[in-house]
């Protein structure tokens, strides 16, 4: 095995830049990284064992346990259990004999909960060593393991169906639907591959493709809305002595897929737009950073790489343009929201933990290898090659006059068609629910978790960058959700488990707001436990990044939006007493000294007949109210 | 030296070199704004988010922001005060921070905040969260029960091939700071004697080094913390 390594190594002339790749290589091959691995790599690297490792824990994906040789990874997004997931786990489960989380004895199986696959719309989902199974019953989970006990490969199970689009391309072969339910100008079948990069770039300056982006007002469709042209003139004109260009696929925002989609139904847009990019802010190197959750795309987009090498879109004086020199590989991330940050993102691509780093410098000023660099999401691509070729003019007529274009919307939950819509910025939220035959709904999850949540009064609201802004998410939820315990929770989860940890505020406060849920969620709120969410929540702002800048809104945002679910929750309307059981709570040390202590409640007769603790409880001694002093007041609300 | 610029803190005018990080040059103006992570003369980690300040009406930290001319900049305000206060306690809730039994006791830079911030009880709840001890270096004890993660011993003490003792191993809640087993083995004095005076808490102790300055005349027991930067 060692040489083996050592090749996988070389393969990547042992830079430990390079180290995610090496590590996902090695993962390929000993479906985990084995300890010996360790010796290998920090000798070869020159790195400490303990580096290599803070780097493989940070990874969703990355195992320094064996995790079976099938390894199934289940979908845990709101979502997905929405549509039945809790029914699959519990299929695996059973059929299994073993807990999620864990391998079947023999080695052979392995389940696990991973975080939103972005497969949205096709729920439930789930992922078997890189393959994607959507629309899961539990009769395909026992159909899947008995392939699976059988040692069939992933590609030959019998849960199989052709995708719709692109997936049946021999090169995808995934059951994935892109489930276009709408096009605009961006999706709309009339673009001509590389096109413009083959006719009309030599004739334009970078400077001009500048101006015509700022003109067009386009903004980044990867959530923060910044201007794009902004962007590369800033990058443009700082100094490096390269440049690069990275186009993020990380997509982990819970609810997105339209860059799934995207990246399926047109990757030449996105590559064109991509070299276009290196073209004007005079990058040589452009890279697609991928999650690793579609990593059954990677034979099909480097085919398709390859053949723009072959037809000169690629590598040097590209379209014949003399001096452009441009060239564009794929990085796989590992299972890491996060890393959708863009400076998590270059730390990812340095094979370190993503961590975001502390802005200024921006990545436009040091980015990747401390270089110029610009990040864009993959829509922001596809749309400068359709400003390009169309004019700003005609871009800035569709959508709002703060929001020109249109916004490739991914919808899923409580409706009758969720998938991938174009729409115009400026829609109502009301038209939209309209649009994918949404009925009595209750809800809408603007943006993702790091968004807002709302209601019907806000549903004639506007989806643009002052009013309703989103990076495309948007799930709907009818009357009959539990909104607090099913989607709020979950999305609090979803952030403490994703924080880099590196800021004190999102690597704790989530967590603490999260207890605090959960004892009103139990029923033993007060009022009080309200006001101090509220208040707590808001030391999250001083966080590095958006992650924890927006780690509290699930909470905060349903708070404000849906008052009365927390109110009809509180145990009672002012705080007292709320039922601490001091027998109950001591149950577990009396377990563990072997004693039984004897409680004096101050309100005992005579003071003879003393209660005693006993472990079940039979005994349940009125207590004092409590309510009003000081000293207790401040406690109950922490219990 | 590079073009002096004028700013304010808290309607404070001060004057800098330009580029100067806000918290060093506010500490030139006399003003002093708490750090926990930052280490002076190193590349500044944003990492505690202690050192918040608004800057120009937004929030920003001060350890890795360098002032500019005409700069606003809002510190000793109630909002900030009040995450800082914030962040102390959650730091205090989310490890085992038992003062009275700690080594660092009265130079310990978390125990000083507290008392400036008048802490008296956390108002969060506390995680009695199970943490670690690892004695396996001749040279050191790491305790993760005090660990707050400000990551100022991964980024100094280094090795000659630029690797660090100490690493951080997963994320999250989950975060913790590990030190490289054989690395740990062959630390020295110097090396060991600068991992405890660079952690702001005990959680990194010199074997055997423990409580030569007796409690009452360590470094906070003399002076508080920022007392004497601020006049
Ligand atoms: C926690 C977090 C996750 C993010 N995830 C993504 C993502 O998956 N895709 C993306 O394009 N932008 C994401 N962003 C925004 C990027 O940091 C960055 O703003 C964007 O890629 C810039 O591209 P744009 O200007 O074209 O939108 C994320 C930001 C944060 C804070
Ligand atoms: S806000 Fe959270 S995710 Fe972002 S840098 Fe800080 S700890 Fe990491």
């Amino acid at each position: 095995m060692k040489e083996r390594i050592i090749e996988i190594i070389h393969k990547y002339h042992a830079d430990k830049t390079r180290l995610m790749d090496i590590m996902l290589d090695i993962q390929d091959e000993c479906q985990y990284i084995p300890e010996e691995c360790l010796d290998i790599l920090s000798k070869e690297l020159v790195l400490s064992i303990a580096d290599i490792e803070q780097t493989i824990s940070f990874y969703h994906f990355f195992s320094q346990k064996p995790r079976g040789k099938y390894q199934v990874y289940i979908n845990q997004s709101a979502v997905a259990y929405m549509m039945g997931q809790s029914d699959i786990i519990e299929a695996f489960e059973d059929e299994l004999g073993i807990t999620l989380g864990s391998v079947t004895e023999d080695g052979a199986i392995g389940i696990f909960g991973t975080a939103d696959i972005g497969m949205n719309d096709q729920e439930p989902a789930i992922l078997i060593n890189k393959r994607v199974f959507t629309q899961m019953t539990p009769y395909r989970v026992r159909q899947l393991i008995d392939d699976m006990k059988a040692g069939k490969d992933v590609k030959d199970m019998a849960v199989k169906a052709p995708g719709s689009g692109k997936n049946s391309d021999p090169l995808i072969d995934a059951m994935v639907h892109s489930n276009i339910f709408r096009i605009g100008p961006l999706l709309a079948n009339d673009y001509k591959p590389f096109d413009y990069l083959k006719d009309n770039l030599s004739k334009i300056k970078a400077e001009s493709i500048v101006e015509e982006l700022k003109k067009s007002n386009l903004r980044g469709r990867g959530g923060a809305g910044f201007p794009t042209g902004l962007k590369w003139d800033f990058c443009r004109k700082s100094s490096g002595h390269d440049k690069y260009v990275i186009c993020n696929a990380d997509e982990g925002e819970p609810g997105t897929f339209k860059d799934r989609v995207i990246l399926t139904e047109m990757p030449e847009l996105v590559f064109e737009g991509m070299a276009i990019a290196g073209y004007t802010i005079d990058a040589h190197y452009g890279i697609l950073y991928l999650r690793y959750e579609y990593k059954y795309l990677e034979t099909y987009l480097n085919d398709l790489l390859n053949r723009m090498r072959e037809e000169h879109l690629l590598g040097e004086n590209i379209a014949g343009i003399s001096g452009f020199n441009f060239d564009i590989r794929i990085q796989f991330g590992a299972g890491a929201y996060v890393c959708g940050e863009e400076s998590a993102l270059i730390e990812s691509m340095l094979g370190k933990r993503g961590e975001p780093r502390d802005k200024p410098p921006f990545p436009v000023e040091q980015g990747y290898l401390d270089q110029p660099t610009a990040v864009n999401n993959v829509e922001t691509f596809a749309a400068v090659v359709k400003i390009l070729t169309k004019g700003a003019d005609w871009f800035k007529k569709l959508g709002t006059a703060d929001s020109a274009g249109t916004k490739v919307l991914s919808i899923s939950g409580d409706c009758q068609f969720p998938g991938i819509y174009e729409v115009e910025w400026g829609i109502t939220i009301q038209d939209m629910l309209d649009m994918v035959g949404a009925k009595k709904t209750q809800a809408v999850q603007v943006g993702g978790p790091s968004g807002t949540l709302i209601g019907p009064e806000d549903f004639q609201r506007s989806i643009c960058y002052t009013d309703l802004s989103t990076g495309g998410s948007m799930i709907i939820f009818n009357r009959d959700r539990n909104l607090l315990k099913d989607v709020v929770r979950n999305f609090m989860e979803f952030f403490i488990d994703e924080s880099c940890g590196s800021c004190s505020t999102c690597r704790i406060m989530p967590a603490v707001m999260l207890d605090k849920l959960d004892k009103i969620l139990h029923g033993k709120g007060v009022k009080q436990d309200i006001r101090d969410l509220e208040e707590w929540g808001t030391v999250l702002k001083a966080s590095r990044c958006g992650l924890g800048q927006t780690a509290g809104n699930p909470i905060v945002m349903s708070i404000k939006n849906f008052r009365h679910l927390y109110n009809q929750l509180l145990n009672r309307d002012e705080l007292k007493y709320n039922g601490f059981n001091l027998e109950e709570a001591i149950q577990e040390s009396c377990q563990v000294v072997g004693r039984e202590p004897v409680i004096d409640h101050g309100h005992l007769k005579n003071g003879r007949e003393r209660p005693e603790c006993k472990a079940n409880g039979t005994h349940k001694p009125e207590c004092p109210d409590l309510s009003g002093h000081k000293d207790f007041e401040h406690r109950a609300t922490n219990l | 030296m590079s073009k002096l610029i004028k700013f304010n803190i808290d309607g404070q005018e001060c004057m800098a070199e330009e580029g100067r990080y806000i918290v060093d040059a506010a500490k030139d103006n006399g003003v002093y704004i708490p750090t926990l992570c930052n280490i002076p003369g190193l590349k500044p980690k944003g990492s505690c988010r202690m050192c918040t300040v608004k800057v120009n009406g937004r929030l920003m930290t001060s350890c890795t922001t360098p002032v500019s001319d005409g700069m606003e900049i809002e510190n000793h305000i109630e909002e900030i005060e009040n995450y800082r206060k914030m962040i102390v306690e959650l730091m205090f809730v989310s490890g085992n921070h038992f003062c009275p039994s700690c080594e660092k006791s009265g130079s310990c830079d978390l125990q000083a905040l507290a008392y400036r911030y008048q802490m008296m009880v956390p108002r969060f709840p506390y995680t009695f969260s199970q943490k670690d001890v690892d004695g396996s270096s001749p040279l050191i004890i790491k305790d993760q029960n005090r660990c707050i993660m400000c990551k100022r011993c991964i980024r100094a003490i280094i090795d000659n091939e630029g690797r660090s003792f100490f690493t951080f191993k997963n994320r999250g809640i989950k975060l913790e700071v590990i030190m490289d087993k054989e690395m740990g083995q062959r630390m020295n004095e110097a090396e060991a004697e600068k991992a405890m005076e660079i952690c702001p808490v005990g959680a990194i102790l010199k074997k055997e080094k423990g409580y030569d300055v007796p409690i009452g005349q360590r470094k906070f027991d003399m002076k508080p913390i920022g007392s004497e930067i601020e006049n």
